[in-house]
């Protein structure tokens, strides 16, 4: 088996493309990596490739996608891109994981929880028997599941969304993964519980030293977990950055939109949206994609722009916001 | 469960007594005199008499209704006004074969359309699945009779492998008993195998786009190893229902077959009485196919409790 190289990020994704059968770029040439304990956010509105960056990251796309470029995890040696589906399975569930979006479907409805939870040892043989099922029901009391061991005999729809979620969360940490993958983990869930499954992500993760990607719209949510931010729009990554430094002064306009319409920080106080909506597949406009919205757009905005840097922020735009 | 369990069970009674009472009234309401029938237009009106007082048919019809029933239930249903031979022993032996010949057939359709209909459904974008999906189409439009016409031809007349028809008991013969029954319960197979498959297909379609199929990939499992684990029992619960439909047609199915290859059945009990004018055997046969039709429907309402434990909820 492969060892652990120092100093090499959990996450490494570089030029990641992914275009569907007629040619179609759903996402170009993505670049990011995420260290070891370290948090990431990834914002945008629906549309700008999300969770399909999710998807291809734990190998799970659907079959008519086609990707290209480099996904490299901790303790593996070769690019998850072409890699052979046998050793993409054994990598998910225990180097990688993932949490989705609707807990209320993530789950079968017909196996009790704790047989759920007790599978992901089983098929990575961390556990059988009697022993995965103990191991089963202390995860489920770690995520904060009442009752633990009465809560593993119990089937899906016997739980609410909060509760089914923390399930997804135990089964998700169970092999104690390297990177966690979160797609929109509280977006289906009561406000009121919302903070609580961050908080058990958020010492999930810390407490094992794990990576994690998660993606989000709100940007409280992100200001809450993360602490660096990547900005995507049009399967592109548009700006990153500290997550403080990127809210309080953003230097790509759709960053400054998405900013401003969540009220955050905005000048006005009030809602402001960004104009016009988010293309369809397909439809973004060649150089810049988000120039058919840009106030700021100018005939320059037709040729790609280069990614420009200062310091630990980074965005792609010919003018950035604070530029003289 | 339990209040399911009496429910459903209260369901199947009412409907047995109702189907009874239906059958019952519609053989005695029809145009006919049984003992006409059984003595020709040519006989006295006192043999009639007679015969009618042999048989109980002067008594009133709920009578009647009521004594034919208490049979029914300790598998005695009376005595065939024609041959005047007891019905309920003729009527066990017929309907073993048919159980075996229905039984076979539909353990073979589901032995074929499981893995047929979720190969299709997996590999649905690929040629293979489709190639399969149109065979099953076609496999479809193909009546049962017409393959076991078809199978006599090839496998019984030209290659001279299995006998054309009739009928060994596995007691007599297990041997000879297999090789009799395989061409009529491969026969009413396939076409309940290519209709089944199509359901099978469609649910295990619906399965692979649901969200916990991708929860088990990213737990580590592959997607054949997903399927098989989480896809599969979810599939099952529509495809129960079809199931349960099909064993309807299937009994439909066998009257057919049976003729064809000439095997001692119900079916061909039934059309025997018909044919005959045997009245009374008319009505136990149809009583006991309706019967077998609504028990099979409650056994199904059972499964999916089994299956769904959605439906186990306490009310």
């Amino acid at each position: 088996m492969t060892t652990d190289q120092p100093g090499r990020p959990a996450l490494q994704v570089r030029d990641l493309s992914v275009t569907t059968r007629s040619g179609t770029h759903l996402l170009s040439d993505l670049t990011f990596a995420i260290a070891d304990g370290e948090r990431v956010g990834l914002i945008g509105e629906s549309g700008s490739g999300k969770s399909l960056t999710a998807l291809a990251v734990m190998g799970l796309l659907s079959e008519s996608l086609t990707a290209t470029g480099g996904i490299r995890v901790s303790g593996h040696e070769r690019n998850l891109i072409g890699e052979r589906e046998g050793a993409l399975s054994r990598l998910r569930g225990t180097t990688m994981a993932m949490v989705f979006q609707e807990p209320m479907t993530a789950l079968n409805p017909t196996m009790r929880v704790g047989q759920q939870v007790a599978e992901v040892l089983t098929i990575h043989r961390r556990a059988r028997g009697a022993q995965a099922r103990e191991r089963a029901v202390a995860l489920l009391d770690q995520v904060g599941l009442p009752e633990p061991a009465e809560t593993a005999h119990a089937f899906p729809h016997q739980l609410s969304g909060g509760q089914r979620q923390r399930v997804v969360i135990a089964m998700a940490l169970a092999n104690d993964p390297a990177l966690l993958v979160c797609d929109e983990p509280t977006t289906a869930l009561d406000v009121t519980v919302q903070d609580k499954v961050l908080g058990l992500i958020v010492d999930g993760v810390e407490a094992r030293d794990a990576a994690l990607l998660f993606i989000t719209h709100d940007l409280a949510v992100v200001s809450r977990v993360c602490e660096r931010v990547l900005v995507m729009y049009g399967g592109r990554i548009v700006e990153s950055g500290p997550v403080g430094q990127v809210f309080a002064a953003p230097r790509h306009h759709y960053t400054a939109g998405l900013v401003a319409a969540s009220a955050l920080t905005g000048p006005r106080g009030g809602l402001s949206a960004i104009p016009g909506t988010v293309p369809s597949a397909g439809r973004f406009p060649t150089g810049c994609v988000f120039r058919t919205r840009c106030a700021a757009a100018t005939s320059e905005c037709e040729i790609q722009p280069r990614w420009d840097a200062a310091g630990a922020q980074g965005w792609a735009c010919h003018h950035p916001i604070g530029a003289s | 469960m339990l209040w399911r369990l009496l429910t459903r069970t209260g369901v199947l009674l009412v409907s047995l007594a109702v189907a009874s009472v239906a059958v019952f009234a519609t053989m005695n309401i029809l145009p006919g005199d049984p003992a006409e029938v059984a003595l020709g237009v040519n006989a006295t009106e006192g043999a009639k008499a007679a015969l009618r007082t042999e048989f109980g048919l002067d008594r009133p019809l709920p009578v009647q209704y009521a004594d034919w029933m208490g049979g029914m239930l300790t598998f005695d249903p009376g005595i065939s006004y024609v041959s005047k031979a007891a019905i309920g022993p003729q009527v066990l032996d017929r309907l073993l074969v048919t159980l075996w010949l229905v039984g076979a057939a539909m353990a073979l359709a589901i032995l074929v359309a499981v893995p047929m209909g979720t190969w299709m459904a997996v590999r649905h974008r690929h040629p293979d699945g489709v190639a399969l999906a149109a065979v099953s189409q076609v496999g479809v439009a193909v009546p049962a009779f017409l393959v076991g016409v078809l199978f006599i031809a090839v496998f019984a007349v030209r290659l001279r492998w299995l006998p054309s028809g009739g009928w060994v008991a596995p007691a007599d013969d297990p041997v000879e008993f297999v090789r009799h029954l395989v061409l009529p319960a491969t026969a009413l197979a396939l076409v309940q195998a290519a209709v089944l498959s199509r359901y099978v297909r469609s649910a295990v379609l619906d399965v692979l786009r649901e969200d916990y199929l991708r929860t088990a990939r990213a737990k580590g499992l592959t997607p054949v190893g997903a399927m098989v684990r989480h896809g599969l029992r979810n599939a099952a619960i529509p495809v129960v229902t079809v199931l349960g439909l099909q064993l309807a047609t299937l009994l439909v199915g066998a009257v057919v077959v049976e003729q064809v290859f000439t095997l001692p059945g119900l079916g061909t009990l039934l059309l025997g009485a018909v044919g005959q004018r045997d009245l009374l055997m008319v009505q136990t046969v149809v009583m006991l196919l309706v019967a077998a039709v609504l028990i099979i429907n409650w056994l199904v309402d059972l499964v999916y409790v089994v299956l769904d434990p959605r439906l186990r909820v306490a009310r």
